[in-house]
């Protein structure tokens, strides 16, 4: 059943959320030691805001559009009293002091949080590999990751655990995990969703979306976190978009560019996927033209820039002092670095350096004011490209799941396998994954969908036009 | 290839409060200059008249207005903290040994 379906179940009094809840933990206790999916189980929370939700429906209220469904967040979402970590050594055993606001919306709309899923340290990676408490499982081949950095939340859903479940995208990290899963993921346009208690990697490029077993479902908990928070400065001033009330819009009449740059160096299988998928929305009575960015091969060089850069100034606060890991020191500096040096991995070691060196004095005009120029670039091709059409088409990835290991020794391969998610990051703008045909192996392949800031009910029409051709209904 | 040196892959390291081995060093000269040479491909542009984008939507200033609100008490924030004296976040010694 998917999330709609259990949620007016329990309004309705026909099914109750502890009912869910217990199915839910279940299923997280039948595979979560072969899958490593979530790294903390909050079975206490999760059945006292089960029992609220049931309670609820006793007194005749209305619990809400969640009411009473599962959902899993990714770690690095802080929950009031919930052991927190961002998959690091330097936040082992911290408790947040109050919760992010997606949180706060989705217990308002009656959802039940049950845990905490495993990501990249820091959410910096692309398989969770780089999880200092070891890599998820890939539900459909456990031989192969679940991509990241949202792994964890990713391979929940697919594996049945929880109906529905929050990652978070800085240049991939929900898309990629969605598409190596096959399940839909979303990037919403920046400031859409409130960041606050969202644990910072890159604050000018993450986003926090959600990831569901059909768009319908996505749409909805979008629809639920979605909307201006003055705790985020950079919220957008504006209510969220209706999203299932143009579910059905359809494509007819629109625009749409299949873009060259997001295909390059794609499987073949993906690439055939990709236009089988834009043969579908034009059946459906779209125009569709083929387009060039090139602007958009700049980008991974731009990212590995930008998002250190803002990486090394976020990740300066784990410093030993008032949160988190404290190994000791003589003085304040060596207690400073015996902290970051036993509490960070390797991966977010590399990026904080490498951050540190494009901000460095002599290398900042070469480097990160460089990336930010061609950032603007980015901007202006995209701005160029949606005049022309209402929205693109390509590959979420390069590849199917790939196995363990096979990019973890060589930074730069890894970073490669999300170099079509990356440029939406860039330009703060929206795009979501949905599986579409298999690839390699039987492995499911995600195909992008990419709009302007604030387009997300086309996005999640067209995807649902290519949804109900992929399942027949 | 790019020109990053072990040496100032070691003075980085020491900016952003790292120790590395001289193993660590080593490998992470070779990966980073990796990095910085896929970078190359942003150095050959002509981009002097491109204004530099820091934010997708250009940051403004929000205000609201200036009323007391509740935050975190002062237990809740230092219930988690390492090491606390008399109600602070307690660290080692900043200064040098008084003479």
């Amino acid at each position: 059943m998917s999330a709609r379906e259990l949620a007016e179940a329990v309004r309705r009094g026909e099914r109750t959320a502890q009912s869910l809840l217990e199915a839910s933990l279940r299923a997280i206790d039948e595979r979560n030691d072969e899958l490593h999916v979530f790294l903390h189980v909050d079975e206490p929370g999760a059945r006292a805001a089960a029992r609220l939700v049931d309670d609820r429906v006793a007194r005749g209220e209305d619990p809400g559009r969640l009411a009473g469904v599962p959902i899993a967040l990714k770690d690095n979402l802080c929950q009031t009293g919930v052991p927190t970590t961002c998959s690091s050594r330097i936040l082992e055993g911290w408790r947040p002091p109050y919760s992010a606001t997606v949180i706060d919306r989705l217990i308002g709309a009656g959802a039940v949080p049950v845990g905490k899923t495993n990501l990249d340290e820091f959410a910096m990676g692309s398989s969770t590999e780089t999880s200092a408490f070891g890599p998820t499982r890939n539900p459909l081949d456990p031989t192969r990751v679940p991509g990241g950095s949202s792994g964890g939340s990713a391979a929940s859903v697919a594996a049945g655990m929880t109906p529905l479940a929050l990652g978070s995208d800085t240049g991939g990290s929900i898309r990629q995990p969605a598409a190596l899963c096959g399940i839909v993921g979303v990037k919403p346009t920046y400031g859409m969703v409130s960041r606050y208690g969202l644990i910072a990697f890159a604050s000018s490029l993450d986003q926090i979306g959600p990831f569901a077993a059909d768009v319908a479902d996505a749409a909805l908990l979008l629809e639920v976190i979605a909307g201006h928070d003055p705790m985020d400065s950079t919220s957008l001033p504006e209510p969220a978009p209706d999203l299932l009330a143009h579910l059905d819009d359809g494509v007819a009449g629109r625009r749409v560019g299949l873009v060259r740059e997001l295909l390059d160096g794609a499987d073949p299988e993906i690439v055939a996927a990709v236009e089988r998928a834009t043969g579908v929305l034009r059946d459906a009575g779209a125009t569709v033209v083929e387009l060039s960015i090139p602007e958009l091969r700049l980008g991974l060089s731009a990212y590995y820039l930008i998002a250190p850069a803002e990486a090394s100034s976020n990740l300066a606060r784990y410093d030993g002092v008032r949160y988190g890991l404290r190994v000791d020191g003589d003085d304040v500096t060596a207690m400073n670095e015996a902290t970051r040096t036993a509490g960070f991995g390797a991966e977010v070691k590399r990026r904080i350096m490498l951050g540190t060196y494009a901000l460095s004095a002599g290398y900042y005009d070469a480097y990160y004011g460089q990336a930010l120029k061609v950032r603007t670039q980015m901007i202006e091709a995209f701005r160029r490209a949606y005049q022309r059409v209402d929205l693109l088409i390509g590959a979420t990835t390069p590849s199917v799941a790939f196995p363990f290991g096979s990019k973890t020794n060589d930074p730069m391969a890894m970073y490669l396998s999300d170099v079509f998610t990356i440029p939406t990051n860039l330009a703060g703008e929206a795009a979501l994954s949905l599986p579409f045909g298999r690839g390699e192996a039987d492995l499911p392949i995600g195909v992008q969908l990419l709009g302007p800031g604030r387009s997300e009910p086309l996005l999640f029409a067209a995807a649902r036009v290519l949804e109900r051709v992929e399942r027949g209904s | 290839m790019s020109d990053l040196t072990r040496d100032e892959v070691a003075h980085v390291a020491r900016l952003a409060r790292l120790r590395l081995t001289e193993s660590e060093l080593d490998l992470f000269t070779s990966q980073l200059a990796q990095v910085l040479d896929h970078a190359a491909d942003m150095g050959s542009l002509d981009l002097v008249d491109v204004e530099p984008t820091a934010h997708p939507f250009g940051l403004i200033n929000v205000v609201r207005d200036d009323v007391v609100r509740p935050s975190l008490s002062h237990d809740a924030v230092l219930a988690m903290a390492p090491d606390v004296e008399d109600g602070r976040f307690a660290v080692p010694r900043i200064m040098g040994e008084a003479p």
